[in-house]
């Protein structure tokens, strides 16, 4: 990181200053976010669900392209532990008049924020504004880059239910090409040593793929006969505008996740959704509300997650922790 | 785990077991009412005392009473100069606390923060008609107005040393034991 490192590395993890992405984290510290995340889980079910650890920090949630799931779930992790939150999106907002991402983040600085979450339009655009401000970079969406947050929650939905990561047979299917979930999910679930396959039409699957060591599945079918998880990615609509796929009815046709192919499942499959959801397109609503689906549980572990980052990125600097070590009762 | 030779033993198992018991007996001479006391220790080492103290409270005063932990590392006031610790443990309270005689149950006080903060994270829960201090040891340097209601025993801390509780389940022996600063576990 060239800005400063006034904020990193004090998580006993080893994060740094920022999350940008999965792909420059090891299991370890994958492994340790969820770790951390487990008790967060409990702060959400108490009557008062607000824990005082970070009192005073301010944190801004810029978001510069349409969200809900994300914006709402960081905001609950936010207050849920007690810091002052602002919410940014682009119209209403400066942005709309053409100020530059570094201006409006430096803008942000001399109001003394502590954390920034940024969802972008472009990719890299977290890790640019990381390395220009002083503090801790979230980034909770870049372009078709990453989304880290999103698959430490989906990692943490596996570790729930099949009760390790390690490998398991993970088939992602749908727009793998232009989708920062897949992106950042192949890379958590490598790292921690799932099996990986991919599954879509051909035109939405990423050409030298299989050189990660993702296995790539032609048929859906093959995909359910494989898989012990099977993730559902969003068919975004304007792909069918831009001639990836021919008709929204096609693609359910040919790869559309129901209850009808999913009982011919050898073994025992769960199914997750980062959503949100084209019911009848992606996915059935049979199979989003059936027994396979793991899509509420994903968004309830959402909060923890971002709990667990939010706390660990924003513990005091490295010397200030050696230097306390010692008063530690 | 520290060597003998660095570390003195101030309490071996048998004497600390004599003292658990007698922190029993205080507590029963004091609660008319068993029934309505939780004991909640603070993570890690309090967990354990708390439900030995359960225990011998049974044994003595012929009354099950439940137990909790209590995670207090969300509610430190110091979190800004420390920063986080990646393994958070659970706060378990098994039963609602509003109403109830709460002691809270620590292995050593030293400054009274740990204390502060698992006040302010009990009120977080509910209102409890009492809630009491039990520690094992008292090494005093306190830094803010708290004191143990029961008190098992006090011992004097030179620079440099502080006292190391060890429980079983995680240590592996029961003993209290003075050590230097660095080899605490």
């Amino acid at each position: 990181m060239t800005a400063n490192t006034t904020n990193g590395g004090a998580d006993g993890l080893g994060l740094g200053k920022d999350l940008t992405g999965l792909q420059q984290l090891t299991c370890e510290q994958i492994e340790g976010i969820l770790d951390t995340a487990e008790p967060f889980k409990e702060i959400s079910e108490r009557r008062i669900k607000k824990v005082p650890v970070l009192r005073g920090k301010t944190i801004v949630n810029l978001f510069l392209e349409p969200s809900t799931r994300t914006r709402i779930s960081f905001e609950f992790a936010e207050k849920r532990l007690s810091a002052d939150t602002v919410n940014i999106a682009s119209s209403g907002s400066s942005v709309e008049k053409g100020e530059s991402l570094v201006d409006t983040a430096r803008n942000l600085e001399a109001m003394r924020i502590d954390m920034v979450v940024i969802r972008h339009g472009s990719s890299g655009a977290a890790q640019f504004l990381a390395d220009r401000i002083p503090s801790n970079v979230i980034n909770a969406g870049d372009g078709q880059h990453e989304h880290p947050t999103q698959a430490l929650l989906d990692l943490l939905t596996i570790r729930d239910r099949l009760g390790s990561i390690a490998g398991r047979r993970v088939c992602i299917v749908g727009d793998v090409r232009h989708s920062r979930v897949a992106r950042s999910d192949i890379w958590g679930l490598m790292r921690c040593g799932a099996e990986v396959a991919v599954c879509g039409p051909k035109t939405l699957i990423p050409m030298g793929i299989e050189e990660l060591g993702v296995t790539v599945l032609s048929r859906v079918e093959e995909a359910i006969e494989w898989a012990e998880v099977l993730y559902v990615l969003r068919l975004q609509l304007e792909r069918m505008d831009a001639g990836f796929v021919p008709s929204l009815r096609e693609y359910n046709r040919f790869f559309g996740v129901s209850r009808e192919r999913l009982e011919r499942a050898p073994g025992d499959i769960v199914v997750l959704h980062p959503g949100p959801m084209n019911r009848g397109v992606e996915i059935d609503s049979d199979v989003a509300d059936g027994p396979w689906s793991l899509i509420l549980p994903q968004v309830t572990n959402g909060v923890a997650v971002r709990m667990a980052v939010l706390y660990l990125l924003a513990g005091g600097s490295p010397e200030r922790a050696e230097s306390a070590k010692e008063a530690r009762e | 785990m520290p060597v003998a030779s660095e570390a003195e033993v101030l309490l071996d198992e048998e004497q600390t077991d004599a003292t658990l018991k007698d922190l029993a007996r205080q507590l029963l001479e004091r609660e008319p009412d068993p029934a309505e006391l939780l004991l909640v220790g603070i993570r890690r080492r309090g967990v354990e005392l708390a439900e030995r103290l359960a225990t011998e409270v049974e044994a003595q005063g012929g009354v099950a009473i439940p137990t909790g932990s209590l995670d207090i590392t969300l509610y430190r006031d110091d979190f800004g100069q420390i920063g986080p610790k990646p393994v958070i443990g659970s706060t378990e309270l098994p039963v609602e606390i509003t109403g109830l005689h709460v002691v809270i149950v620590d292995d050593v006080l030293h400054t009274g923060r740990t204390t502060r903060a698992a006040l302010n994270e009990l009120s977080d829960f509910g209102r409890p008609r009492k809630i009491e201090l039990c520690t094992l040891v008292d090494r005093g340097g306190r830094e803010l107005p708290i004191q143990p209601d029961y008190l098992g025993c006090r011992f004097e801390v030179a620079p440099g040393e502080e006292i190391a509780v060890s429980v079983p389940s995680i240590d592996g022996e029961l003993s209290v034991r003075r050590v230097p600063v660095e080899r605490k576990k």
